[in-house]
């Protein structure tokens, strides 16, 4: 919980990682990718503010005192949901996986949600992995990280058949949430690899589930947009958006806001600090701070104390199903997701 | 003979694709020299060992052509560093090979249509540069449905527009309309016109969102600036 000027944010962390890229876990043949994928999202926390900034060797490896240090007690966060990404291919153990970031949640009930991931390209196997996951760890939500490699693989779809049939198989598990993260897939070379009408394909066909596009898309955050206003059950994660805009490029910051709030609206849209990339501290203070830095701005939709509750934590408590204490509600319910779109949808025909 | 500056001036005109900005201004380029003799030599470095590969074999593929056109010089090497498909690309490009060549088995096809959807990108972002001054001036969305290309002011954003529409084909000389369907090159219309005017800002605000935060990722990647890159543009 957040507390400034009088008003108490209840806080759900919704993108968060438990990751072991230390030297020791990389896969024999495969270090430099290993060793390129841990210095990309090290040059992404340069983007924060300088004091927020860790050494290499830190980055690699935060341990579980550091977690629970900088997300729960410096933090402000109340529950923080976990997004397992594997890279087997290149970690031995796994970069971030749902047993290494379950048993961490096993030892301080209540702190965390445990999501799980599936592969398509795993087969039948992999559905049954996907059973036992969501039995062990009660998993209401997967990450599914389109660009992981596979043996020859190089990245997949969520059109594609096989992964329709695992997302058949979680919504009959009690998933609700899919968490998407659009990588760079490396198949097919000749297409876009971030482009997002997969995810539009798949929010049409499942629509019980929930489509939370982490990054909302980045770098394609256009298409993202425009893809997220006729969707209905699709949402905007907002990880790397504070993160990598916030500090480093405010304005470019302020328009993202600004379109998501527009295209997307308040209702749907959720915060997630990204961690170990960057801490929640300073992206909790700064949300809560944020406002438009100017009159070019006025066109876009207003940020209100309300807004500001449910992108930190309301909405992703809403399909979490988080109980939150009653004084850190805002006074109305909040208006069902169906509806919301429908309200945006509206506001699209408006005037410039 | 050919100089250093005329192969710095001939990557001037190498744009990233998805951002559409000069391969130099963003800092890409880490050297390029020439020797007396005619050898033309580029190093190119990108924001992160995983940036996207089929764009990094554009610029790599890009760069090669548009030095080797200099006159005096003989020879091009362009040389993709410090990235997970370095090798590919380097070769594939050195060879002459298409992409789907260069990456067997990993690409159906070559990449004139993803660079065609990015030139899209561009003329609905520049729109945007073009069109919000107007409309800041007190113009309305029906105004503009109104104007052609040349009724607005003359500016380097116009003529960037203007050149990136004759790239696709789209009309593009000073009667055109001002507001075109970036497929069809059809004027639009003005009940079409208010949703359109969204896309281009919306699609503007995500193309410079990336190039900030590439440009982030460039910097704590390598501490010196590129060539050909100014201060400003860091």
């Amino acid at each position: 919980m957040y507390e400034k000027d009088g008003q108490k944010y209840f806080v759900v962390d919704s993108h968060m990682h438990y990751w072991d890229a230390s030297p020791e876990n990389w896969v024999v043949g495969h270090e430099q990718y290993a060793k390129g994928w841990i210095e990309c999202f090290h040059a992404y926390q340069s983007l924060g503010p300088p004091e927020t900034h860790w050494s290499i060797e830190h980055f690699q490896k935060a341990s579980e005192d550091d977690l629970m240090k900088d997300v729960f007690t410096d933090g402000y966060v109340d529950v923080a949901v976990f997004q397992p990404t594997y890279l087997k291919e290149w970690y031995t153990d796994g970069f971030n996986t749902t047993e290494r970031n379950g048993a961490l949640a096993e030892k301080h009930p209540g702190k965390f949600v445990v999501n799980t991931r599936w592969d398509p390209r795993e087969g039948a196997a992999g559905l049954e992995q996907l059973e036992a996951d969501v039995e062990r760890w009660g998993s209401k939500g997967v990450k599914l990280y389109t660009a992981e490699w596979k043996d020859e693989s190089r990245g997949w779809k969520l059109s594609d058949p096989e992964a329709y049939r695992y997302l058949a198989k979680s919504q009959e598990l009690g998933i609700k949430n899919i968490h998407v993260h659009k990588g760079p897939t490396i198949w097919p070379l000749d297409k876009d690899a971030f482009d997002v009408s997969d995810v539009d394909h798949a929010a049409t066909d499942f629509p019980e589930l929930n489509f939370i596009v982490e990054h909302v898309g980045l770098p394609r955050i256009e298409d993202f947009c425009f893809m997220a206003t006729q969707e209905p059950n699709v949402y905007a994660g907002l990880s790397v958006v504070t993160g990598a805009l916030m500090h480093a490029r405010p304005r470019f910051f302020a328009k993202v806001m600004g379109e998501l709030l527009f295209w997307v609206g308040e209702d749907k849209m959720t915060f997630g600090s990204d961690y170990s990339i960057w801490e929640p501290k300073w992206q909790v203070e700064g949300l809560v701070d944020w406002n438009y830095p100017g009159e070019e701005f006025s066109d876009y939709p207003e940020v209100t104390t309300d807004t500001k509750k449910k992108i930190l934590g309301l909405n992703a408590a809403r399909l979490y199903d988080i109980e939150v204490p009653a004084e850190l509600q805002i006074g109305a319910g909040a208006p069902a997701a169906q509806d919301d779109a429908a309200l945006v949808e509206d506001s699209v025909g408006a005037s410039v | 003979m050919t100089d250093a500056a005329q192969v710095l001036a001939a990557l001037d005109a190498v744009r990233d694709p998805e951002l559409d900005e000069p391969v130099t201004s963003l800092g890409f380029v880490a050297s390029s020299t020439v020797s007396a003799d005619g050898v033309a030599s580029v190093h190119l470095r990108l924001p992160t060992y995983f940036c996207a590969p089929n764009f990094a074999f554009l610029m790599v593929a890009d760069a090669y052509d548009a030095v080797s056109k200099l006159d005096g010089v003989r020879r091009t090497e362009v040389v993709l560093d410090d990235h997970f498909a370095s090798d590919a690309i380097n070769e594939g490009v050195a060879a002459r090979s298409g992409f789907a060549e260069s990456f067997d088995g990993y690409a159906a096809g070559e990449l004139d249509e993803l660079r065609a959807d990015f030139v899209r990108k561009a003329v609905l972002a520049g729109t945007d540069r073009v069109c919000r001054p107007l409309l800041a001036a007190g113009k309305s969305a029906e105004d503009l449905a109104e104007l052609t290309l040349g009724d607005a002011p003359p500016s380097p954003d116009r003529e960037r527009l203007r050149s990136r529409r004759a790239e696709l084909g789209l009309p593009s000389g000073d009667d055109s309309p001002l507001l075109v369907d970036t497929r069809s090159g059809a004027a639009v219309g003005v009940d079409a016109l208010p949703l359109h005017l969204r896309r281009a800002r919306l699609t503007r605000v995500g193309v410079e969102a990336n190039t900030g935060v590439c440009r982030g990722q460039l910097k704590a990647r390598y501490a010196t600036i590129g060539q050909g890159q100014h201060e400003e543009d860091i």
